[in-house]
């Protein structure tokens, strides 16, 4: 007690002291050292330490090309379909009271907890070949699973909550005044929110497509199951570097330094499109205080 | 507001509610499609075999295995990126240094990173002519194609969940309340348990549900380290893949429908975390 008074009385106390930073800054640092920054350099040691050979080899290899494409274009899709019924769903849950919003809202997310390769088994449970639904489509001539238009299915479920979740919260803060404002000088439903309503959106929606997109890209749980991963046809990039690392090609040819070149590649686009998407909510968030 | 919609004509007023009605119904019909039907589905294929299928499923010690090393994994993993991701939140929130931006950059690396790649890097670091080979096989200690390899992937990938919950809390939370206890002579500890990690629990629960769903479901990066031992490196997604590609896909519906009822439960407590929370966050 006398000693916790002559402390306090002696120095004001500073909180906390300047061990304690240290303390807490070298624990941050090395545990995102350690898990984070290390495997990032042994990829880039490891796949580009002969130069670009490993890219090169990695390029070279039955489907690469075909793979990268695919992966690229069913991310792009994914991410102008959510965006846009990633908005409408926000704008509903947001502005439209309707009986049973919040369950809709519960099953957005829904995607956020459910393992990524049950996802695929719900797919190919519904739309596979064998069921029902898929049987019928198959029937008239449209193959879902194994296909294309399944991968597209499972990079939707997956990514579904991203958009809302970036729409909703600036929709709910934005104030109404103004589209009231056009509503009595005439203007229609589409011509508010085409006019007032978008242009306020549009950061948080730009953030949100870009997530998905860069999310798309690294999926691989739920395409697994339900491409069918034919090379050439159905074969994403994600799935062929995980083939580049199965038993069969490792160790017979520099399947993990191939891998590790491809990767760095595709991945860094994807951290890049993180990155700017990280700075578009910052700045949003700086405007709005 | 009310004034103006009463004086608006009828005809307008009907025209905006068949509006908004079809516009709730393109949206439910979406997630209905994408999510609701496929949920039904895998209801339909686990439960169909019966609960003789069902309890011979949870017989099999393979599946029994699984499920516990999937369980084992999560707990490391949910743990570890709590505890650190509670020092990084506090790094990132109240130090200030050079480079910070660069350092929060880091922490969302792993959001961007296919799993597959996050195999990779394991892969990389500590199998066949890896890095830190040499060292542990001289030690005698297994990492690849055994639990280590696999909880060291499902931490990276569960790295950002409590870090990008906690920090904006702590933002708001201020250093106030922190120095008014600090002065009236509470250690630091005592200062974090007591006034700190009360007014940041309901978001750093929701941080940690969202880790815990993501370290249950993970695919990609186990498959790539685990070497796929049956019985022994096994995790309960790594049994679906099995199942299906050994052509028993009851056993595959049931444990998939077993997971998706967990998470089902998880979002539960998610959708219960971030909304006291929120309402945290107004007080």
């Amino acid at each position: 007690m006398v000693a916790a008074a002559s402390r306090l009385s002696g120095r004001a106390r500073s909180n906390p002291g300047a061990s304690g930073r240290w303390f807490l800054r070298g624990t941050a640092f090395l545990y995102l050292g350690l898990f984070v920054l290390l495997p990032v350099a042994v990829i880039l040691q490891r796949g580009y330490g002969d130069g670009l050979t490993n890219l090169r080899d990695a390029l070279d290899t039955f489907g690469a090309w075909n793979a990268i494409r695919l992966t690229v274009v069913m991310a792009l899709v994914t991410a102008i379909v959510n965006g846009v019924f990633g908005t409408l769903l926000a704008y509903v849950l947001v502005r439209i009271d309707f009986p049973g919003r919040e369950i809709v809202s519960a099953v957005v997310d829904l995607p956020f907890a459910v393992p990524t390769l049950v996802a695929g088994v719900m797919l190919v449970a519904l739309y596979g070949p064998s069921s029902v639904v898929g049987g019928w489509f198959e029937e008239h001539g449209f193959k879902i699973i194994f296909a294309p238009p399944g991968i597209l299915l499972a990079l939707l479920f997956v990514t579904l909550p991203l958009v809302v979740r970036s729409v909703q919260p600036v929709l709910s803060e934005l104030d109404r005044e103004e589209e009231e404002a056009a509503n009595t000088l005439g203007a229609g439903g589409w011509t508010t929110f085409r006019k007032i309503v978008l242009p306020a959106l549009r950061p948080a929606i730009v953030a949100g497509s870009l997530l998905v997109f860069a999310r798309s890209l690294g999926e691989f749980g739920a395409i697994v199951f339900v491409s069918g991963n034919i090379p050439n046809k159905t074969l994403t990039a994600p799935v062929f570097i995980q083939q580049l690392l199965s038993p069969s090609s490792y160790g017979a040819t520099n399947g993990p330094e191939q891998a590790a070149a491809i990767a760095a590649v595709l991945f860094g686009f994807a951290f890049v499109v993180v990155l700017i998407t990280e700075k578009l909510i910052s700045g949003r968030l700086e405007r709005t205080q | 507001m009310s004034a103006h919609a009463a004086s608006r004509p009828v005809r307008k007023d009907w025209r905006g509610r068949a509006a908004r009605a079809s516009l709730v119904g393109v949206a439910l019909l979406y997630v209905l499609v994408l999510i609701v039907a496929p949920l039904a589905g895998i209801v339909y294929y686990g439960l169909r075999s019966g609960l003789g299928a069902i309890g011979d499923t949870f017989s099999q010690t393979d599946v029994v295995h699984a499920f516990y090393l999937t369980f084992v994994i999560m707990l490391i993993a949910v743990a570890v990126t709590t505890v650190f991701g509670i020092v990084v939140a506090f790094v990132l929130a109240r130090d200030r240094f050079p480079g910070k931006s660069l350092v929060s950059a880091l922490v969302n690396l792993p959001l961007a990173v296919s799993p597959v790649v996050v195999g990779l890097m394991a892969v990389l670091l500590f199998g066949r002519g890896g890095w830190f080979e040499p060292f542990f096989s001289a030690e005698g200690i297994q990492i690849m194609f055994a639990l280590p390899s696999m909880v060291i992937v499902t931490i990276f990938i569960s790295i950002p969940f409590v870090i990008r919950e906690v920090v904006p809390l702590l933002e708001e939370l201020g250093m106030e309340e922190e120095q008014a206890a600090w002065t009236l002579g509470a250690s630091r500890l005592q200062t974090f348990f007591r006034i700190t990690l009360p007014n940041i629990r309901w978001g750093l629960f929701y941080g940690m549900a969202l880790s815990a769903a993501r370290s249950i479901g993970e695919v990609g990066a186990v498959l790539v380290v685990s070497g796929l031992l049956q019985g022994k490196t096994e995790t309960a997604t790594l049994y679906i893949l099995r199942a299906f590609d050994q052509y028993q896909p009851e056993r595959g519906y049931i444990v998939a429908l077993t997971l998706a009822a967990f998470s089902i439960v998880l979002l539960m407590a998610i959708e219960f975390f971030k909304r006291r929370s929120t309402k945290a966050m107004a007080r």
